[in-house]
């Protein structure tokens, strides 16, 4: 009799020791005559346990973790391969009350499959929703994806049927799908862990969108600083080819789809949609002027879908279950659900699914625990690098575009980096502005110069030189970024830069004052 | 002929050096492999880095001839993308994470220890040629930080000590 064992492959429990602790388990299993059947599954996402082994018990999957190399003999004398009490035991994964409570449904998969196996892909529902696709008209497609009130989950949010309907609209003879999957903002990490935990998903996601707007071409744009998810994409790709859900004839429908990824190379500013398809057509990533929209005008100037990771990979679902149910969870105009990201200084780190209305302050306390050193949460920026520090009287906001948009915050992809306080936000502004310095694509005078310009008067501000005239000047530059930039790098750098100086003014004086 | 001609008319500038016969074999190999691709310049810029570990002045004019663009246009892109190096790097690449999320759990006081550690600055390459120290703008390892990437390996909750073990195992 043998036993199946899960232990991740995902990036994030690999740099916690993932494949040591894999590589130890088959050696002791195999020193004691245990048959193991080890899967290498996607990561559950709550990475202060990894590496979390899971073993299939006659009552269900029961997690172990974090499992490090030292006590993998232990867990074996314990018995945990029958499931068996240990201290690292954490009882039936699915029972964890951080999972437990969490609404997954784009990442209903996701550390529960092999993301190599077709088989168990299709065994977990997968595939459902191309199929119903492909019994559609390419307008109902559209319709059921505008119904579900999916919008974009890279973070602009903007309705994701309507940018379909208007790429079906837009006569072509050849029209494009291309996946932005340059998750470049700092606190984000759920694309990855689709790409590497449930590439099935974003590959029948992209195929649909393929089918809706009639394109038969797309491309995953993959910053390079992800060879895992590389990796994956491509074996799935491979596996998706091999078994007809892409090429030339997708499941035997005779309609045409094919899919590669194409590498980024460190640019941060190729996460902004048109700089992304200037990169993919081979030049600098510079953005490009809008109108006209990719839409109408998008890869090598045609007609061109650009989504997210988690917009598509969300579509599957909104196909299979249809847009109402869908459309149930959530808030306001802001339907369904967001992966939420809880990441750096955090006791409990990882990916939350919740529906639009979770408060930040549940976030991080009911779910995330407080912070990593156990010090009082001072700020949390959220959003990625072009999102305002949020000071904690405004933790009680719920994650709504548009709510949060009303306490000056932006949603964005859903990622929370935690401070303590420790933190000197002066420095968070300076970086912001220095940031911005290093990623401008030059194509604007406000974010190419103005950037370089931030850093000098935040430096001056700090040291107290005229400091109430750097804060003028500092204020109307941010002015200027906001208003005469073309996209969100040079428009939204003084989001945080203005927060933490609305909410945190203290720390830009703190030094001047010192010295005084 | 008319190939060797338009190379000759936009030869190096003298700092760039022609490539050795080695390297320009390599380089020609990735071109063909890769120019059919629309927008093949990047995918062959990361496979000539693939093969070589960097872009080396000399294959600009080559792979600007190839593909018929001008000199300051293959030029330009592979100066705009950070990840594309124009010097040899040292025996493996150290990324470390600057960004916001590592930076709430010590990054900074990481920066400091492995410059330190390893005698460089962010770009330069460490006197026995092992490691060549880069920043990187997120790994998303965003719950685990502070992170690092030593050649296509990630490790999280990097301290100081994790570093000088990292650091004297790895050849």
């Amino acid at each position: 009799m043998s036993v199946r064992i899960y232990i991740p492959r995902d990036a994030s429990a690999l740099s916690l020791g993932a494949e040591a602790v894999a590589a130890a388990i088959a050696a002791e299993a195999q020193r004691r005559g245990i048959e193991l059947r080890v899967t290498r599954n996607g990561s559950r996402g709550l990475f202060w346990l990894e590496p979390l082994v899971e073993v299939e018990a006659a009552t269900g999957r029961v997690a172990y973790g974090p499992v490090h190399l030292e006590d993998v003999p232990g867990l074996f004398d314990a018995g945990f391969v029958e499931g068996a009490r240990h201290p690292l035991r954490l009882g039936p994964t699915e029972g964890i009350p951080y999972l437990k409570r969490q609404e997954r449904l784009t990442f209903a998969r996701v550390g529960v499959t092999d993301p190599l196996s077709l088989d168990d892909y299709l065994a977990h529902d997968g595939c459902r929703g191309l199929r119903n696709a492909l019994a559609m008209a390419p307008a109902d497609i559209v319709k059921a994806v505008t119904d579900s009130g999916l919008r974009g989950r890279g973070g602009a949010a903007f309705p994701t049927g309507i940018k379909w309907k208007t790429v079906l609209g837009t006569e072509s003879a050849q029209k494009y799908i291309v996946c932005n999957a340059d998750e470049g903002d700092s606190g984000t990490f759920s694309d990855r862990m689709i790409m590497e935990g449930d590439p099935f998903v974003l590959i029948e996601g992209m195929t649909i969108a393929g089918l809706a707007v009639g394109a038969t071409r797309g491309y995953i744009y993959l910053r390079c600083e992800y060879p895992h998810a590389h990796r994956a994409l491509n074996a799935a790709i491979a596996t998706a080819y091999a078994r007809r859900c892409l090429g030339a004839d997708v499941l035997g429908s005779g309609r045409r789809f094919d899919l590669e990824v194409r590498l980024g190379a460190g640019a941060y500013i190729c996460g902004e949609e048109t700089s992304l398809l200037e990169s993919l057509e081979g030049k600098r990533g510079q953005i490009r002027f809008k109108p006209p929209l990719p839409a109408i005008k998008g890869l090598f100037g045609q007609p061109t879908v650009i989504n997210n990771v988690i917009s598509y990979a969300t579509v599957p679902l909104i196909l299979d279950r249809g847009a109402e149910f869908y459309k149930e969870y959530g808030m306001g105009r802001s339907r369904g659900t967001l992966p939420f990201q809880l990441a750096g200084n955090i006791k409990y780190g990882g990916l939350v699914e919740k529906a639009f209305g979770v408060t930040l302050r549940e976030l991080l306390y009911d779910y995330g625990g407080g912070s990593y050193s156990g010090r009082p949460i001072r700020a949390v920026q959220v959003g990625g690098p072009l999102g305002a520090y949020i000071p904690a009287a405004q933790f009680d906001a719920p994650m709504d575009y548009e709510e949060f948009a009303r306490i000056g915050g932006m949603v964005g992809h859903g990622g929370l980096v935690v401070f303590d306080d420790t933190v000197d936000m002066a420095a968070q502004a300076r970086f912001a502005m220095e940031f911005c310095a290093a990623e401008s694509c030059g194509k604007c005078t406000p974010c190419r110069i103005g950037s370089t310009r931030g850093v000098e008067v935040i430096d001056r501000l700090v040291a107290g030189q005229q400091p109430d005239k750097q804060e003028a000047l500092l204020r109307d530059l941010c002015e200027t970024l906001t208003h005469g930039s073309l996209c969100a790098l040079g428009g939204l750098t003084p989001a945080p830069v203005l927060s933490a100086l609305n909410h945190f003014h203290e720390d830009f004086s703190r030094r001047a004052k010192v010295a005084a | 002929m008319k190939r060797q001609l338009q190379e000759q008319a936009i030869r190096p500038m003298p700092a760039a050096r022609p490539l050795a016969e080695g390297q320009r074999a390599e380089v020609m190999e990735v071109i063909d492999r890769l120019r059919a691709l629309p927008g093949a310049l990047l995918p062959i810029l990361h496979g000539v880095q693939d093969a070589l570990g960097y872009v080396p002045p000399g294959a600009v004019a080559l792979i600007a001839a190839e593909l018929n663009l001008t000199r300051a246009e293959v030029h330009g892109v592979v100066t705009f993308y950070h990840y594309f190096r124009t010097t040899r790097p040292g025996r493996q690449v150290l990324q470390l994470c600057r960004a916001e999320a590592c930076q709430a759990l010590g990054a900074a006081a990481l920066e400091r220890h492995a410059k330190q550690r390893l005698g460089v600055d962010f770009h330069g390459t460490t006197a026995d040629g092992r490691y060549t120290l880069e920043p990187v703008y997120c790994l998303g390892n965003c719950a685990c930080g502070p992170s690092l990437m030593l050649g296509q390996e990630l490790h999280g909750r990097v301290s100081a000590e994790r570093f000088d073990a990292l650091v004297g195992a790895a050849s």
